[in-house]
């Protein structure tokens, strides 16, 4: 393949580019991401809750955020997993996109002061406390079929539980999106395999997800499929749905580039 | 990541069925028959080539990056790896590759996520997600259709700790896939325009697709 010279400098203009970004994007700039939640770190003032739910282990959740509220995911056994999709309220062609979220922040630990993205390059959800850091983007959840192999029977499982969800919510199988799970953590091995590491599941854990858009949500509270728990015993997953001001300083919307360009977008479109 | 296992074909060009040459960033479809193989050329290396399918008659059931890394239990697709369903089906298997590790984790590059990763200056290239809407629409599907893809010869190495980041590609001139279909399949390809990553070496470039009949019994 010959190249002109021309060609040639456009080539090294764009990977300069690209390099420059790209040590941006996994150093600290503009701002180093944040410590993790400490458990006792971020307490709800009582007046700014609107609604809390209790997912037994196993269940699902559907329902609706207002843009601004926040959505606590809680785990006071350690038990809970959550496998969690959602969709633009006005326009649920525009969907949380897993593999945007995981490439455009350069990073598949999604985790306090990142974001999970739509497939429109606009913000759905900002993490914006997190006392785990231990959430799995790229494997996704239990099927049937993946529940009958490992436990040898018929057990609630993610996909058929965010089926039923999204139909509650006036949407098909087909407009399930790929979900991502907190409380899952799944690490990756020099080889490329996922390593479940048990210890970073505790008692207590909680992460708070605000929506940036109006949402329709679904929640999924099985167990991992990488978890490595003989016996299918999920606990409950605590909803807490509420709203407090977003401070000025809020590091999701200022942390990296990407999430600044990312919120200009969806500003832009909610204006 | 040299430690991918290079898998040659047995087969030859000559006894092809198909043999069409994908241009350089534009799409293609065709239906991919149970028992079938597709091979898909890098002509020129270094060459993303986003990838769906969907099975023949529910496009429905489509591929899933999340099912096929979880049934395999590792984050690349290589010689072996089954491209499984979102209803945990196999819909194909790679069964030749000498092109490395495939990404599936990436997704396709869009207008709207380049004006994310690259600035708003990017906004108006074209992207993979304008060929994938093209081709799957003939087909009677949308947007909401386009699950994140599989991009065969781009590498996405996931480190320790979760960073991963798209790196100059493994993939030399004539390097190939080979995928046989394990049900009747829509495959809808777009040959990836990015010029703001290494993903296509900075320079877009064409690819061949070739298809076999099955091997008779």
């Amino acid at each position: 393949m010959q190249l002109t010279d021309e060609q040639k400098a456009e080539i090294a203009v764009n990977r300069a580019n690209y390099e420059k970004l790209k040590a941006a994007g996994q150093g600290a700039a503009p701002r180093a991401l944040p410590e993790l939640t400490k458990k006792d770190g971020a307490p709800i003032p009582d007046g700014a809750v609107v609604a809390r739910e209790t997912v037994p282990g196993g269940w699902y959740h559907y329902g609706r955020l207002a843009r601004g509220e926040t959505l606590r995911l809680s785990t006071a056994s350690g038990r809970a997993s959550a496998s969690l999709v959602a969709w633009n309220a006005h326009d649920v062609s525009e969907r949380i996109n897993h593999a945007d979220s995981v490439k455009v922040q350069w990073s598949a630990a999604l985790r306090k002061g990142r974001v999970i993205l739509s497939d429109m390059g606009k913000v759905v959800f900002s993490i914006v406390e997190d006392t785990s850091g231990a959430h799995d983007a790229l494997v996704g959840g239990s099927t049937a079929a993946a529940n009958a192999k490992k436990y040898g029977g018929d057990f609630r499982n993610t996909r058929d539980n965010l089926i039923l969800a999204a139909g509650k919510l006036g949407l098909s199988r087909a407009d399930l999106p790929l979900p991502v799970t907190f409380f899952a953590p799944l690490d990756i091995d020099g080889a490329g395999r996922f390593v479940w590491n048990e210890a970073k599941r505790a008692q207590d854990d909680f992460v708070d997800l605000r929506a940036e858009q109006d949402l329709l949500v679904a929640i999924s509270n099985c167990p991992h499929p990488f978890d490595p728990a003989p016996d299918y015993a999920p606990g409950p997953l605590e909803l807490t749905r509420f709203r407090l001001p977003v401070p000025a300083d809020d590091f999701c919307r200022s942390g990296s580039a990407e999430n600044i360009r990312a919120f200009q977008n969806t500003d832009a479109a909610l204006a | 990541m040299s430690q991918i296992i290079c898998v040659p074909s047995p087969r030859d060009a000559a006894d092809a069925i198909l043999d069409f040459e994908i241009p350089a960033k534009k799409p293609w479809s065709h239906v991919v028959r149970k028992g079938q193989t597709l091979r898909i050329v890098d002509l020129h290396g270094q060459q993303a080539v986003d990838t769906l399918f969907y099975r023949a008659d529910d496009f429905n059931e489509r591929y899933s990056a999340q099912d096929t890394l979880r049934e395999q239990g590792s984050a690349y697709v290589v010689a072996g790896t089954a491209l499984i369903s979102n209803e945990g089906r196999v819909m194909a298997r790679v069964v030749a590759n000498t092109g490395g590790a495939h990404d599936t984790s990436a997704g396709a590059c869009s207008c709207e996520s380049n004006t994310v990763r690259f600035g708003h200056h990017v906004k108006y290239q074209h992207a993979c997600r304008e060929n994938f809407v093209m081709e799957v629409t003939k087909y009677g599907l949308s947007k909401r259709d386009i699950p994140p893809n599989i991009n065969f010869f781009m590498n996405v190495p996931v480190e320790l700790g979760g960073n991963l980041a798209i790196v100059d590609g493994e993939s030399k001139p004539g390097d190939y896939v080979e995928l046989v279909a394990e049900m009747d399949i829509l495959c809808v390809i777009s040959n990836c325009p990015q010029i703001n990553n290494p993903c296509n070496g900075f320079h877009p470039t064409p690819i061949r697709a070739l298809i076999w009949e099955a091997a008779k019994a």
